[in-house]
């Protein structure tokens, strides 16, 4: 089958590999039929992840047909519409059954390599480098899904593929990113970053009950579908400074929660920012936190900021005081994304949230290396890209 | 309370060692206190040990040569000063039934929680023949008896190591400890013990495993260098049983697809 490869920084490569097998009785092979690039897989293009191989196959939001699944496989068959949450989960250690999916005790084969790094190791998830589990991902015709009856879940066929295809990543990751915003009816919540998952959280703040959001990013299109979405935006370089300006935008006293839908690439030209980037490439630090600090210090007293955004490594300069002082609640983590599956799929149905609305670029999956480049460098306006595999250039030709 | 595995070690009656470590002392030229199957691992250990050192060129390598010529001279001679040093002497038989004497092999204790009752882990663990399905450095385990069993264990090489043991402490759905005989390859010992997490929270497993190495401690040494690890092996076992018990299998991604890795 064809995939996309991962072969160093700045080089994804479309292969020809063998196709998958089941490894595992609870095993399913999915036959991709749409599958997304992530903001977090430009980490791994820019080369911020550590532990990636050449030759991974990259992606972790897919869905499918079911193709094969293995002896123990009880809720799914042959035939079957699924959705393929980014995270692996075997459904029966302490932490799957209190619905923490993304902390999986059993599902991460290189446990060890995580546990080095972070004590104790997170679930494994799709193509997202071998601390992770080392699973090839779902850029490619066909997928391996482990624990076929814990992950995947069967969607409707009245709704279309891109209704329903970040239910496997960005829609459960902005609504549980909003959810531990903890609001309150009539809260003000400050999203930075207006990107896939900014740009849900925007609507999944409102659903939770939000008054008002403030979208923080610097490209104008975004900022555009931000202002559709429903939030006031504010211009991450405006010269009177983000934290000013977040300031007089909420009567002095600071949006009750932040959330940082950024993550460890961080742009910006503040002092913190530059001084980021000279450490990260002199590899002294991996993770450049400018978002993070900002909303430390921009969130009001004993308010809440949230992080959905990816953070691998170690950073530096936190405003560990000012988060102490104002007694704030910061909460994060990948999502437990079987956890949101049902609820968000009834909110799709129910014609609450078109996710769609954030795609951009379809595209053939042989095309993806350009997509790639052009999501990196956001060029053509490119915000969200939908792989089709096994298309023809005629059929995925829409922006 | 101490481990079983712990416990066992201090039955043997110490007197024995003194007498071979007096006797090695006393003679002129360097006595044999290296068991044989040690000798040929430090022999060919220190050869590659050697090669590699010099082929290195750097003071490094320099150093690492150096001490594969030690262990040439330890194996062809079969004595070590090392030992000698510290009264060891594994050339000279075993001493009143003890499996693993006293402070002379490695030993390592882990645990882990699992999600499942005490009765349903111990009776899958007091199958012997089921280790193998987790325990990756284990060939096989055949049962041969109530409390016996044969067992056959991966040597580096692509040798093997083999050892009959007895089950020397049991206790239903609490504690299993077995211990090698007489004649084994490598001399080990062994516990599990089951006990109930707080809380309704599944099961706690602590494992002690206490071996003397083939090669010893120098050829332990070695094995760490080239990434054995018995304290991570020993994790890894553990991890792996706790996925077969919790989701029916190991997690694994062998024989998955990749690109060719150009």
């Amino acid at each position: 089958m064809k995939a996309i490869c991962w072969y160093g920084k700045d080089d994804v490569r479309v292969d020809t590999v063998p196709d998958p097998k089941i490894l595992n009785q609870s095993d399913a092979v999915i036959k991709i039929t749409s599958t997304a690039i992530c903001g977090s897989d430009l980490h791994l293009l820019n080369g911020y992840i550590p532990t990636m191989q050449k030759g991974d196959i990259l992606g972790h939001e897919f869905m499918g047909i079911v193709e094969e699944t293995g002896s123990e496989v009880k809720n799914l068959k042959r035939g079957d519409r699924v959705v393929v949450p980014f995270t692996i989960s075997c459904g029966n250690c302490f932490f799957c059954q209190k619905e923490m999916f993304s902390l999986c005790d059993n599902s991460n084969p290189n446990a060890w390599m995580a546990e080095k790094l972070y004590g104790y190791s997170p679930s494994g998830l799709f193509g997202f480098s071998h601390m992770m589990g080392g699973y090839a991902g779902g850029q490619a015709e066909y997928a391996r899904v482990p624990f076929a009856d814990v992950g995947p879940i069967k969607v409707p066929d009245e709704l279309e593929d891109e209704q329903v295809l970040f239910l496997s990543d960005i829609f459960p990751t902005a609504y549980m990113a909003a959810e531990n915003c903890r609001i309150e009816p009539g809260d003000t919540v400050a999203i930075w970053g207006a990107g896939p998952v900014g740009l849900l959280a925007i609507k999944s703040a409102f659903m939770l009950g939000a008054g008002r959001v403030i979208s923080i990013d610097s490209v104008e299109e975004r900022m555009a579908l931000a202002r559709q979405a429903g939030a006031e935006t504010l211009d991450f370089n405006d010269e009177e400074g983000v934290l000013e300006l977040l300031k007089q935008k909420t009567g002095g006293r600071g949006p009750d929660s932040c959330l940082d839908a950024v993550g460890l690439e961080a742009h910006g030209t503040s002092m913190g920012a530059i001084y980021d980037r000279i450490k990260a490439t002199a590899f002294l630090a991996t993770d450049r936190p400018n978002a993070l600090r900002q909303a430390i210090v921009g969130c009001r007293k004993g308010g809440t900021v949230s992080v959905p955004g990816v953070y691998g490594g170690l950073l530096d300069k936190m405003p560990i005081g000012a988060a102490f002082n104002k007694a704030l609640t910061i909460k994060m983590g990948q999502t437990h994304v079987q956890h949101y599956l049902k609820p968000l799929l009834a909110r799709i149905k129910g014609g609450e949230i078109d996710p769609s609305f954030i795609i951009t670029h379809r595209m053939r999956l042989e095309d993806a290396p350009e997509g790639y480049a052009s999501f990196k460098h956001k060029q053509d306006n490119c915000i969200k890209i939908v792989l089709k595999p096994g298309q023809s250039a005629a059929t995925t030709n829409g922006h | 309370m101490s481990s079983p595995a712990t416990s066992i070690t201090n039955v043997g009656t110490r007197s024995d060692d003194k007498t071979d470590a007096t006797r090695n002392k006393s003679s002129r030229k360097p006595s044999v206190n290296v068991g044989s199957t040690e000798r040929t691992i430090s022999t060919v250990g220190g050869a590659a040990l050697a090669l590699y050192g010099l082929s290195r060129g750097s003071l490094a390598g320099i150093a690492i040569a150096a001490i594969g010529g030690g262990l040439i001279y330890r194996g062809t001679t079969g004595h070590c000063n090392v030992y000698e040093a510290i009264n060891v002497d594994t050339a000279h038989g075993k001493h009143g039934g003890v499996s693993v004497p006293g402070n002379s092999g490695i030993k390592v204790e882990k645990s882990i929680t699992i999600n499942k009752p005490a009765s349903e882990l111990y009776k899958y663990w007091r199958n012997f023949e089921n280790l193998p399905r987790f325990m990756d450095h284990l060939e096989s385990v055949t049962v041969s008896g109530e409390k016996n069993s044969h067992w056959v264990a991966k040597a580096p090489a692509g040798t093997t190591v083999e050892w009959d043991a007895e089950i020397i402490n049991e206790k239903e759905n609490e504690l299993i400890a077995w211990r090698s005989l007489e004649g084994a390859d490598v001399d080990n010992a062994g516990s599990v013990r089951f006990e109930e997490a707080t809380g309704g929270r599944g099961t706690v497993v602590k494992v002690s495993i206490e071996y003397n190495p083939p090669g010893g401690i120098v050829g332990a040494t070695i094995a760490k260098l080239f990434g054995e690890e018995p304290n991570q092996q020993v994790q890894e076992d553990l991890r792996r049983f706790k996925q077969v018990m919790e989701t029916g299998a190991r997690s694994t991604t062998e024989g998955q697809s990749a690109g060719a890795g150009r």
